[in-house]
C-alpha cells in the first residue's frame, strides 16, 4: 500500500463558543480523508458543505469565528494541529501549496505578476531575483503560456481567467511540493478553457509526482481527473472510494441524488431531478444525532 | 395570452450588428475606437419555442439578449417582435410591449432592489395597470406557481437564500403573463441540486404557459434541459443552430465539436484529454 | 411549496423601534434635541440678556473659578455680557444655518448628482465640469469673496455655505447613481416597462437614500462650522447677535485673561458637531437592511 502522505481522521469543526449557535451545531462532523503519495483526490460536494474548511483546516487558515474540536490532520507523519506557526510557514508553499479559486481576488492586483510569482520561490528556496526570475519564465512556459517575458511585466487584470489561472498553477508547483491543494481551480473558466488547465494540472501532477486534494463541486470533472473521491455534505463524509466504482455504482442515495440533479447533454431532460427532499433530511438527522452523541 | 397567427415568428432579428466603445481605449478627444460584438447575427423563436443561446466569455450572447429586448439598439440590422419593427423605437413606442418581453436576470442578488419587499419586487411588472386588490393576488398567484409561499411577500431579498431569490425573479417575470422570457446564466451561480429545482420548475411553467423561452448559458447541458433548438455563438457569430438533438448529436461547426468534446460528463473516460480537437480557426486567447 | 417562516410586521414601526436601541442615534439625538430646546426657549433659559453690558463686571471668570461670582455661570466677556446667555442665544443661529442650509445643500447636490449619475452623457460632463472647477478654489476665499459680493446677512451666509459645499453631495451621489444603474435591478425596471423618472424615484432614490442621511449631518455640521468661520471674520449677520463665531474672534483677543469665553464657544461646537456625525452614523446603520 503506498504511503499516506495526507491522512485526517475524525477531524471536527464548529463554530468558537463566543459564536455558537444554541443546538451547538458542527461545522465538520468527524471527517476522515486519507490520501495516497501521487494520488489525485477529489473531494466533491455541493456549496456549503465544508469543502473549504477542511482545506482551511489543513493550512492553517481557519476563519476567526471557527476552531478545531477534534480529530487529527496528519502530514507525511507531521501532526498539523496544533504546529507551531513558525513550522507551518515553513511548510506552506514549500511542502504544501495552494491554487485557490478565484484568480482575480487571490492576486494583488496593484504588483506585477514577475513579483508575485518570485516572492514564494525566493522565501523558500532562497534563490537570486535573477535566479528566480528564470525560474519563472520556465515555470510559465511549462504552464504553456506562450509569451512568459511578456506576461511577466504584467498586472493581473491585463491577463485573461484562463491566463490567470494558469499563472497560479504555476505559483502552486512552483517549489515542487508534495502535497497540492486545488481549490475549485476551475470553476469560473469557460468549458474549453477549463479542459486546458485540467490537462495541464494533470501533467505537471504527474511530471512532478504531486499528491493532489482536488476540491470541486463537478462530477464531471471529478471523473477526469481524480483517481480517488470523497463525497461531503453537511460536514460529513458519506461516501468515498475510486473513482471508477463511484462512477460506475454510486453507493448512497446522496450520491446517487448528486448523479440525477446533474444535467447531461447526451441525457434527455425529463432524466433531471433534485435531490429528493427526503435523502437531505435524513442527512439532516444524521448530523444532528452525531452533535447530540458529542454533547452528551 | 392567446394563441393566433402560428406562422409567424415571435421575435425575429436580423443581421444584428453590435458595435460598442473600447473602455479600454477611451481617448479624450475624437472618437473612442469601436469594438465589434455581434457581426451580422439572424435569430428568430417563434411562440411556445425554446432555443438556447449558447457560448463562452465574449461570444456576445449578452449583448444578444439585451438587444432581444431592447435594452440595447444594434448599430445595424432590423428587430421585430410579433411582426412589429422596433429596430429604432423609443422606450415610449415600447412601453406598451414591456409586458409581453420579460427577463430573468443572472445574479439574483443585483436583479432585486435591496430596497423593496418581495412582494414590491414581483409587482412592479403589472403594478401601474393593476387595481391594489387585484394586485396582491396576482402577486400571490405568480410567487405560488414559483413554489414560493404567499408570506414571501413581506420579506426582503437579503433575507432569502439563492435559489428562492431566482424563483423571486421567475415570479417577476412571469407575472404578467408574457409572451416572450429571455433567461440570462440563470442557474451559473447556483448549486447542483438548486439548479435542478429551478430548471425543472422554469420547464413545467414554459410548456403550462405556452411561452417563448431563449436561454443564455455557457453549459450545453443546461440547455439540453430546457429548449428543444439551440445556436452557437462564437465571436459574436452564430457559427451553428438546429434542433438540440442534431447538434449535439452531430455537430458541424469546428468550434461546436470542441466545445462538446470539452463537456466533462460524469463517467469514466480515459481518452478524454487525448482526444483530438480540431484547432484549426478557433484561436482561443487562453 | 417552499413556505416563509413568520411573517414582518410593519416596516415603520419596525424602524422606529431599532432606531430607539441604537445609542448612536440616541445620544446624538438627544443631545441636538437639547439644542433645539435650548434654542427655542433662549430667552426664557437665559439667565442675561446677551446684549447687556455691564461694565463693571468686565472679564469676570465663570462661578467655579477664584474670583467669580454667581452672575455669571461663565463668566463675562470683555463688555461684561454674560458669557453663558451669548453661548445659549448663539444656539439659535447655529441651528438655523444647519437646519435651512444643511438641506438646501443637500438638494441641490443631490439633484445635481443624481441626474449626472444617471442621465450620463453631456449632462454629465458638464456637471462634472463644474464639480471639478468648482472644488479647485479654496473653499473659505470662496465664501468670503461671495459674502463681500452679496453683502452680510443671514441670507448671504445661507447662499455662501450651498454655493460652495454642493460639490460635496454631488461627488458622492453621482458616482452611487452611476453605480446603481448599471444594477440589474434597474434593467429589470426598464424591462418591466417603468418610467425613467419611475425608475429614478422607485429603484435608485430609495438606495441612495442612506448615504444623503449622512451627508445630510455632516453637511449640517458644516455648514455650523462655515458660518463660524464667517462671523470669526466679522462676514456674518450684521447684528449684534452673538454667534458661536464672533465669540471665538472675541475671546481670541483675550485668550490669556479670559479663555473661558473662547473655550465656551468652541466647546459649543465641538459637542453640536459631534452629535449631529453621531447621529448621522446611526442612522445610516439602521437604514440600511442589507449592513444589519
Amino acid at each position: 500500500m503506498s504511503e499516506r502522505i495526507l491522512a485526517i481522521d475524525g477531524l471536527c469543526a464548529a463554530l468558537s463558543p463566543r459564536g455558537r449557535s444554541a443546538d451547538g451545531a458542527a461545522l465538520l462532523r468527524a471527517v476522515s480523508l486519507a490520501v495516497a503519495v501521487g494520488e489525485v483526490h477529489g473531494l466533491v460536494g455541493m456549496s456549503g458543505a465544508g469543502k473549504s474548511l477542511i482545506t482551511k483546516a489543513i493550512l492553517g487558515i481557519l476563519p476567526a469565528g471557527i476552531e478545531l474540536t477534534g480529530g487529527s490532520i496528519r502530514f507525511a507523519g507531521n501532526e498539523l494541529i496544533g504546529c507551531p506557526e513558525a513550522r507551518y510557514r515553513q511548510l506552506l508553499g514549500r511542502e504544501i501549496a495552494l491554487i485557490p479559486q478565484d484568480p482575480l481576488t487571490a492576486l494583488n492586483p496593484s504588483r506585477r505578476i514577475e513579483a508575485q510569482m518570485t516572492d514564494v520561490m525566493r522565501l523558500h528556496l532562497s534563490l537570486t531575483r535573477r535566479a528566480a526570475r528564470a525560474r519563472a519564465l520556465a515555470l510559465l512556459r511549462d504552464v504553456r503560456i506562450r509569451e512568459p517575458e511578456a506576461v511577466l511585466r504584467r498586472y493581473p487584470h491585463e491577463l485573461s481567467g484562463g491566463m490567470r489561472q494558469r499563472v497560479l498553477i504555476a505559483i502552486g508547483f512552483a517549489c515542487e511540493p508534495r502535497l497540492i491543494i486545488a481549490d475549485e481551480p476551475t470553476t469560473s473558466l469557460d468549458v474549453t478553457v477549463q479542459k486546458e488547465i485540467l490537462r495541464l494540472i494533470r501533467d505537471l501532477q504527474r511530471r512532478q509526482n504531486t499528491t493532489l486534494l482536488f476540491v470541486t463541486h463537478d462530477l464531471g470533472v471529478v471523473a477526469k481527473i481524480c483517481q480517488r473521491v470523497s463525497v461531503l455534505h453537511a460536514g460529513m463524509i458519506l461516501e468515498h472510494g475510486a473513482t471508477a466504482d463511484i462512477m460506475a455504482a454510486p453507493r448512497h442515495p446522496f450520491t446517487r441524488a448528486l448523479f440525477a440533479a446533474t444535467p447531461r447533454y447526451d441525457a434527455p431532460a425529463e432524466a433531471l431531478a433534485p435531490v429528493p427532499a427526503a435523502v437531505l433530511s435524513e442527512i439532516a438527522g444524521a448530523a444532528q444525532r452525531f452533535d447530540a452523541a458529542r454533547r452528551g | 395570452m392567446t394563441r393566433i397567427e402560428s406562422g409567424r415568428d415571435l421575435i425575429r432579428a436580423e443581421a444584428i450588428h453590435v458595435a460598442l466603445p473600447d473602455r479600454g481605449r477611451r481617448r479624450l478627444f475624437g472618437r473612442t475606437p469601436q469594438v465589434d460584438i455581434l457581426r451580422g447575427v439572424d435569430f428568430r423563436i417563434g411562440r411556445g419555442e425554446t432555443v438556447g443561446i449558447v457560448g463562452e466569455s465574449g461570444s456576445g450572447k449578452t449583448t444578444l439578449g439585451r438587444v432581444l429586448l431592447r435594452l440595447l439598439q444594434p448599430s445595424a440590422g432590423r428587430l421585430y417582435f410579433d411582426g412589429q419593427e422596433i429596430t429604432a423605437a423609443d422606450q415610449e413606442t415600447l412601453r406598451p410591449l414591456r409586458p409581453r418581453m420579460q427577463m430573468i436576470f443572472q445574479n439574483p442578488l443585483s436583479s432585486l432592489n435591496p430596497r423593496h419587499t418581495i412582494g414590491e419586487i414581483v409587482g412592479a411588472p403589472i403594478r401601474a395597470a393593476t387595481a391594489r386588490a387585484a394586485l396582491r393576488d396576482r402577486v400571490a398567484t405568480a410567487l405560488r406557481r414559483a413554489e414560493l409561499g404567499p408570506a414571501y411577500a413581506g420579506r426582503y431579498p437579503h433575507q432569502l437564500s439563492g435559489g428562492e431569490r431566482q424563483r423571486v425573479g421567475i415570479a417577476r417575470a412571469i407575472v404578467g403573463e408574457p409572451s416572450f422570457i429571455l433567461a440570462d446564466e440563470i442557474v451559473s451561480g447556483l448549486d447542483v441540486s438548486t439548479q435542478a429545482q429551478i430548471l425543472t420548475l422554469l420547464r413545467s411553467l414554459q410548456r403550462d404557459m405556452g411561452l417563448a423561452l431563449a436561454l443564455i448559458a455557457h453549459d450545453l447541458s443546461v440547455v439540453r434541459v430546457l429548449c428543444d433548438r439551440v445556436v452557437v455563438l462564437w465571436q459574436g457569430r452564430i457559427v451553428e443552430q438546429g434542433t438540440c438533438a442534431q447538434v449535439f448529436a452531430a455537430p458541424r461547426h469546428a468550434y461546436t465539436r470542441r466545445l462538446i468534446a470539452a463537456i466533462p460528463l460524469p463517467e469514466i473516460d480515459d481518452g478524454w484529454f487525448d482526444r483530438p480537437e480540431i484547432d484549426a480557426d478557433i484561436d482561443a486567447e487562453a | 411549496m417552499v413556505e416563509s417562516p413568520g411573517a414582518t410586521p410593519r416596516r415603520a414601526a419596525l424602524l422606529l423601534r431599532r432606531c430607539v436601541g441604537n445609542y448612536r442615534i440616541l445620544g446624538g439625538g438627544s443631545v441636538l434635541l437639547l439644542l433645539v430646546l435650548v434654542a427655542l426657549f433662549a430667552r426664557q433659559i437665559a439667565p442675561q440678556d446677551p446684549l447687556d453690558q455691564d461694565l463693571i463686571a468686565q472679564l469676570q471668570p465663570p462661578t467655579l473659578a477664584a474670583e467669580g461670582d454667581t452672575a455669571h455661570y461663565l463668566g463675562a466677556d470683555s463688555l461684561g455680557r454674560d458669557v453663558l446667555s451669548r453661548l445659549i442665544f448663539g444656539t439659535r443661529v447655529a441651528l438655523v444655518v444647519a437646519v435651512i442650509a444643511g438641506p438646501l445643500t443637500a438638494l441641490v447636490g443631490t439633484g445635481l448628482g443624481l441626474a449626472a449619475g444617471y442621465l450620463g452623457g453631456w449632462v454629465d460632463v458638464v456637471i462634472s465640469r463644474a464639480v471639478d472647477i468648482w472644488s479647485s478654489f479654496p473653499p473659505i476665499l470662496l465664501s468670503i469673496m461671495l459674502v463681500a459680493l452679496l453683502g452680510t446677512g443671514l441670507t448671504s451666509v445661507l447662499i455662501a455655505i450651498v454655493v460652495i459645499d454642493w460639490t460635496r453631495f454631488c461627488r458622492v451621489v453621482r458616482a452611487e447613481a452611476l453605480k446603481q444603474r448599471h444594477m440589474d435591478y434597474v434593467d429589470a425596471a426598464l424591462v418591466s416597462g417603468l418610467r425613467p423618472r419611475t425608475i429614478l424615484a422607485r429603484e435608485i432614490l430609495p438606495n441612495i437614500l442612506p448615504l444623503c442621511i449622512v451627508l445630510l449631518t455632516m453637511e449640517m455640521g458644516i455648514a455650523i462650522v462655515i458660518e463660524a468661520i464667517l462671523s470669526f471674520v466679522g462676514l456674518s449677520i450684521s447684528t449684534d447677535m452673538p454667534t458661536w463665531g464672533s465669540m471665538i474672534a472675541e475671546g481670541r483677543q483675550v485668550i490669556y485673561q479670559a479663555p473661558w469665553i473662547m473655550t465656551s464657544a468652541l466647546a459649543a461646537l465641538l459637542v453640536s458637531i459631534l452629535a449631529l456625525n453621531m447621529l448621522g452614523d446611526g442612522l445610516k446603520a439602521e437604514f440600511d437592511p442589507v449592513l444589519r
